[in-house]
């Protein structure tokens, strides 16, 4: 009896652990399940494989950021930090291109999802909403920079963000792809990639990315198995440049638990992968493979 | 071209002491064998090919797929047509090297191809299709055709015809389920695209050279 009772209150210790789940749905492309717990509401893509939470926002109303990726993602503010035309290639929960949009309020933003169902519930969960600035196209990220170069049409800051936890689109992480990104971006514009930093496919990334943009700034936090790609068309900014930049737009990030201030030291140029791999291209992309490896 | 009368000659004994109906049976199964494994190569490449135009998303293997069972589909129409009266071994052979002629302008032209399609149709649904139908259909068409005239070549009467066309679905669907297996899991691994499909060419190119080959063997030992 007092076993049971203890099995109980044990239990009921735990429930506020439990993930309570608060939308299902399967889109085409993956299962869609948002969650609600310990104060976070999360949206996550194919739970069954087990995957990691590709979005979470605080249910209290603030509007810090959850994940250490997300607000790594800003650091594209140290190379570009008066973004006026902005494209983000993956929606997620849609946290990214509404911290840019409070943050830049007179930057027009083009989004790039690729599955109509993933922006019902960034809108339906996540307090997303388009605006005359703001919109999002449902399109594949490829096509749609494709034909933005068509149309001769410029972005000074690029968000690639389209990597779910298990998926790599292979045609959006190869040479040519990163070409027709150069072909939108302007002559002061960034590139920031949030992608992974495992294994023998950080090399074949990171000397894709070189490949097509020489130099570039590697971002990276112990704390968070992302790292973040910087780069852009010309040379990168000197660190003291950074710092000012950073110290100038702190005060606006604070708000959402950006510790900007930090970032400028942490980027850094080196080159810490292997060069010699082989650059990823249309004729050569196993990049799910390679991730495997 | 030594080689080939070498070959020639070989098949020429082994004609005289093998049966010819024997050897030319062995032939005809791994020939489809062969086909069976080329078509799914392709198709599993399929999709890649067209990415960096039409991009990723399931419309763009939708496409694909439809063409090529289309493909198939008309082939097998047109070959059961043909092996109709008096089949013959060369039309045979040409099949293969006409398949691998027809897939060429994969390797070669696929920018030229869907470069156009891309700029004037914007729905990547009716792009990717239109971009299937020119660089699949027909090579996919003429390799449909080698399935019903391999069976017309194997079958010497009507009691064993249902065997050997189980025979030869079974060679050449496994050959499809190896290829289809090879390309997604090692070949694109190892190799570019274009080399995987040239690969699929030359491949095709010699099957319908050995069987051509045997095929004035036999001939000669008549």
């Amino acid at each position: 009896m007092k076993q049971i009772l203890i099995l109980f209150c044990g239990l009921a210790l735990l429930t506020p652990l439990y993930a309570k789940t608060i939308h299902e749905e399967r889109s085409i492309y993956r299962d869609i399940t948002v969650t609600e717990r310990l104060g976070r509401r999360c949206l996550l893509f194919n739970v069954h494989r087990g995957d990691r939470n590709q979005t979470c926002i605080f249910t209290d109303g603030s509007s810090r950021l959850v994940f250490d990726y997300t607000k790594m993602s800003f650091a594209g503010l140290l190379l570009k930090p008066d973004p006026e035309r902005i494209l983000i290639a993956g929606l997620g929960g849609g946290t990214i291109p509404l911290v840019l949009s409070e943050l830049f309020p007179g930057a027009s933003i083009d989004v790039i999802e690729i599955d109509e169902s993933v922006a019902r519930v960034a809108e339906d969960f996540f307090s997303f909403e388009e605006t005359d600035l703001m919109r999002v196209h449902i399109n594949d990220a490829r096509m749609f920079i494709k034909r933005a170069a068509l149309k001769e049409e410029k972005y000074d800051y690029i968000v690639l963000d389209a990597f779910s936890g298990d998926y790599i689109p292979e045609h959006m992480l190869t040479q040519e792809f990163l070409e027709e990104v150069k072909q939108v971006l302007t002559p002061d514009g960034v590139v920031v990639a949030n992608t992974f930093s495992t294994s023998r496919f950080y090399d074949h990334e990171s000397v894709t990315y070189q490949r097509v943009f020489g130099e570039l700034y590697n971002f990276k936090l112990p704390t968070s198995g992302n790292r973040i790609i910087l780069t852009q068309l010309k040379s990168l900014p000197k660190l003291e440049l950074m710092t000012d930049r950073a110290a100038q737009l702190a005060p606006k990030l604070d708000k959402y638990g950006i510790p900007f201030l930090r970032y400028p030291g942490k980027v850094s140029s080196q080159v810490d992968w292997d060069m010699s791999r082989r650059v990823l291209t249309d004729q050569y992309s196993p990049s799910n493979l390679l991730r495997d490896n | 071209m030594k080689w080939l009368n070498r070959l020639a000659f070989s098949f020429q004994r082994a004609n005289n002491k093998l049966n010819s109906n024997r050897l030319q049976k062995k032939i005809v199964i791994s020939a489809a064998f062969v086909s069976g494994f080329c078509i799914m190569a392709i198709e599993m490449l399929g999709a890649r090919i067209m990415s960096p135009y039409f991009g990723g998303s399931l419309s763009v293997w939708g496409s694909v797929l439809t063409v090529f069972m289309l493909a198939l589909s008309c082939g097998y129409l047109i070959g059961g047509r043909l092996s109709e009266g008096q089949p013959d071994i060369k039309t045979f052979a040409f099949f293969f090297m006409a398949a691998a002629l027809a897939s060429l302008p994969i390797v070669f032209f696929a920018d030229g191809i869907m470069r156009p399609i891309f700029m004037a149709i914007e729905d990547p649904r009716y792009g990717s299709l239109t971009a299937s139908v020119f660089l699949f259909f027909m090579p996919t068409t003429i390799l449909g055709m080698i399935s019903p005239y391999s069976i017309r070549l194997l079958v010497e009467h009507e009691d064993h015809s249902g065997k050997m066309a189980g025979q030869l679905f079974f060679v050449s669907t496994f050959g499809s389920a190896l290829g289809t297996l090879g390309t997604a899991f090692y070949f694109v691994l190892w190799f570019d695209v274009n080399k995987i499909l040239l690969g699929t060419i030359i491949a095709l190119l010699f099957v319908g050279i050995i069987i051509f080959t045997f095929d004035i063997a036999a001939r000669r030992s008549r």
